[in-house]
């Protein structure tokens, strides 16, 4: 039988894929793609406990944080955007002016 | 066959689909796991009697997020790269930290499911209320010149509308939050992206 245990191991394995990605990739995208597999992570989280409850907050929650991932994405697209107009590229490396 | 099976298949999906975004070197590649990755997590939504959600993950995700990916990659013209690393030097620090954080979080599931927090294998505790639900809501009438309350109770079929009860009754509040949010997000989005344009005296 599947029960919420594998959800919630299946949703920790996403979630540990995503922050890896976060931590190891050069390129920009990639990082907001991995960004996206971690919010993934978390909605399948709610639904699981929402499924294994019968309660519907869970989905609920799980609406508002696909909004959220929404205006994320579009301003993080958009700051790409701009960092490739000011620099002509969209590594993590070659954003380094903060670093002293 | 049955549950398990498509549970499997599609938990194959979304991991194998996860380890392509952070291991391929053209983001056009990792865009495509990605996609596929959302498309299994959507049916995995399905699965766990979230139709509605399974709606708006292929809508909002696969279909949404992934185009605005692919003009990105389209807009800001990804150079070959054949010979340069695609990860960063510290990648090896990187990869310990995931794993750590995999260990981490999967001897918390563990553990607690052996003190049976989690008594997770078995049917959910009340599947039935997820799709339907009754409603209860005073209706006043006026009848005579006098107010009259009557308490109507209506059963609500079918997730969508469970969930749509939930979103404009419960959340009435957040999900118009969510709409000046979304505005936000939109002009924020669009200042950025602009051009600076030449002043005009």
């Amino acid at each position: 039988m599947i029960g919420v245990t594998h959800y919630v191991a299946l949703s920790f394995v996403l979630f540990a894929i995503g922050v890896t990605g976060v931590l190891i990739r050069r390129n920009l995208l990639t990082v907001l793609m991995s960004i996206e597999l971690i919010l993934n992570a978390a909605n399948l989280n709610l639904v699981a406990f929402s499924r294994h409850l019968g309660d519907l907050n869970g989905q609920l929650f799980a609406v508002f944080v696909i909004t959220l991932a929404a205006g994320e994405a579009a301003i993080g697209l958009a700051i790409i955007i701009s960092m490739y107009r000011l620099k002509g590229s969209v590594n993590l490396d070659d954003a380094s002016e903060l670093k002293g | 066959m049955g549950e398990p099976f498509i549970f499997w298949l599609f938990a194959a999906i979304v991991t194998f689909g996860a380890i392509g975004v952070v291991a391929m070197r053209q983001p056009v590649h990792s865009a495509i796991c990605l996609l596929g990755s959302f498309l299994g997590v959507a049916g995995l939504f399905v699965l766990a009697h979230a139709e509605f959600l399974g709606a708006v993950q292929v809508l909002v995700y696969a279909g949404g997020i992934m185009v605005l990916f692919l003009f990105t990659i389209m807009l800001v013209n990804v150079r070959r790269t054949a010979g340069e690393p695609f990860v960063h030097t510290q990648a090896g620090a990187g990869l310990v930290v995931g794993f750590l954080l995999l260990a981490i979080v999967g001897g918390t599931v563990v553990a607690s499911y052996r003190v049976r927090a989690l008594s997770g294998f078995g049917e959910p505790a009340n599947p039935a209320r997820l799709a339907s639900t009754s409603i209860t809501r005073t209706v006043t009438d006026v009848v005579d010149g006098k107010k009259v309350s009557t308490t109507v109770t209506e059963d609500v079929a079918g997730n969508s509308q469970a969930v749509a009860w939930g979103l404009y009754r419960d959340y009435l509040l957040p999900f118009e939050v969510a709409s000046v949010f979304l505005l936000v997000a939109m002009i924020g989005a669009v200042v950025l992206g602009k051009r600076t344009m030449e002043r005009v005296d």
